[in-house]
């Protein structure tokens, strides 16, 4: 399976909560938090949802804060999917 | 009142609605929505097909049913309607206060669906509020950063105008500006059979004969779906902004029946002799009632007898525009509020469409179908609610 990468979370959040903050295009979101985007603790539990769906892992609380930035839950993914893959 | 926005099955927007609403026009027709043909009941009265992405931000389509939808929408027309600018008012200067009865049954039974067809783990996060009766008045709070008053009705029909006056509690309470109103949609399988259940739906097949208040042929009604949200604000203030006034709510009341059996008269005559005291207004001061209009014809009779009680044998015009958006549950007593302040904005009674005249089986002065020219100063609107709700409202056209 191809690795868990920030397109992949940017289209699984404007599928489940669109872009409350504006445009999520460019790389330097990253580093931000979701919450600075604009999410609420509703919408990130809603990506991990889907992320539990379609990879089937579930991810650990802390990555799944509005306080988390998306680059650990994009990492978080990638180690989950990878431990699985093992 | 300041302010007003409709989503209607007539019209999206105040002045396509009040123009389908003077032409007697009726979009009551087969449902589209969903299939109904293996139901009882197959008619309705639609909002027109329009992309929510195209009148709402990317973030809220997936957290909202149909009812929220409208209700947002409804609430943005009414504050630029007003001129109103929510993040140039003080936090807590604004409140919301809005009616549902239904709740969010097509985004229930999605989820409801994804419940049961493929496991917990589908059911989306936001149904822990997208269902709530509660929904519109926090969505439409949060989206404007109205911070003041936040007040939830539930009393079906009649939660149109008992929402309206709660709002008019708060403003007299000191809260400057209200948006206010109902909301409501049930058009799927689930909100369908939870309607159709409660017997008075109309189960004729022809739409120009499915819902005729009043009449001899009157056969139960047809649902409907909607918004209508009014921008409520205190008098002085309004005036001093220089606000265009639609009108003043100029009295209220709110009774309740008494339970099945008991001997005691229904409560609508009450309702409307107390806002009619409330408002100050003698019963020959009302130029117009608008009629709840339940098209059964036992209701139907309540509604005709209260009428006559309190106006004697003064033959006020009476007008049902419903017959033509069939009944929209919260939203319906609001947008008789809406079609109530035009009316005596313009001076022109609407018509209630598709009820003739010859056809009326009591002694109430129904307009009929064709709009009627008329000098307007005060209207009364009433509105019954499924579980024994009355609310009668005066209203007075802006001096």
């Amino acid at each position: 399976m191809e690795a868990f990468t920030l397109d992949d979370l940017r289209a699984l959040l404007r599928e489940c909560a669109g872009e409350p903050g504006g445009s999520l295009d460019g790389d330097h979101i990253l580093d931000t938090t979701f919450a600075e985007l604009g999410y609420d603790s509703l919408a990130v539990m809603e990506a991990a949802a889907r992320v539990r769906r379609r990879y089937g892992v579930v991810l650990p609380e802390e990555v799944t804060q509005v306080e988390s930035t998306l680059r650990a839950f994009v990492d978080a993914v990638r180690a989950q999917t990878q431990a699985q893959a093992v | 009142m300041t302010g007003i926005g409709v989503v209607a099955p007539t019209g999206i927007g105040r002045e396509e609605y009040w123009e389908a609403t003077r032409a007697g026009g009726s979009a009551i027709a087969p449902i589209t929505r969903f299939d109904a043909s293996k139901y009882r009941a197959r008619l309705a009265g639609q909002v027109p097909d329009f992309d929510p992405a195209e009148r709402l931000p990317s973030h809220l389509l997936p957290q909202t049913d149909p009812m929220t939808q409208y209700a947002l929408i409804a609430a943005e027309h009414a504050l630029d309607d007003a001129g109103i600018i929510p993040e140039q008012l003080p936090e807590y200067a604004a409140g919301v206060v809005t009616a549902a009865a239904y709740g969010g049954f097509e985004f229930g039974q999605g989820e409801l669906q994804n419940l049961w067809s493929k496991g917990g783990e589908y059911v989306s996060a936001y149904q822990s509020f997208a269902w709530f009766y509660a929904v519109n008045t926090g969505q439409i709070s949060i989206r404007h950063g109205m911070r003041g008053p936040g007040r939830v009705i539930v009393t079906e029909q009649a939660g149109g105008l008992d929402a309206v006056a709660q709002a008019r509690r708060q403003v007299r309470g000191g809260t400057p500006v209200v948006v206010t109103g109902g909301a409501d949609s049930a058009l799927c399988p689930w909100g369908w059979v939870s309607q159709i259940a409660n017997g008075r739906v109309s189960l004729r097949e022809e739409p120009h004969r499915a819902y005729l208040p009043f009449s001899r042929e009157a056969c139960g009604y047809v649902p409907g779906e909607g918004a209508a949200l009014l921008i409520v604000e205190d008098a002085d203030s309004a005036h001093a902004r220089g606000a265009r006034r639609y009108g003043e709510v100029a009295g209220y009341a709110a009774t309740f029946d008494p339970p099945p059996g008991s001997g005691r008269p229904p409560g609508l005559e009450r309702a409307i002799r107390m806002a009619l005291a409330d408002a100050e207004v003698t019963p020959q001061e009302v130029d117009v009632v608008f009629a709840d209009a339940a098209g059964v014809p036992d209701l139907d009779a309540v509604e005709a007898a209260a009428l006559r009680a309190v106006f004697g044998e003064r033959e006020v015009p009476v007008t049902a525009p419903k017959t033509g958006t069939g009944r929209l549950a919260s939203a319906g007593a609001c947008l008789d509020l809406v079609a109530a302040f035009l009316a005596l904005r313009d001076q022109v009674i609407p018509p209630t469409p598709n009820v003739t005249r010859a056809h009326v089986a009591h002694p109430i002065a129904l307009v009929g179908p064709e709009p009627v020219s008329a000098s307007l100063q005060t209207a009364l609107v009433l509105a019954r609610g499924i579980g024994g709700f009355n609310a009668a409202m005066v209203i007075r056209r802006a001096a």
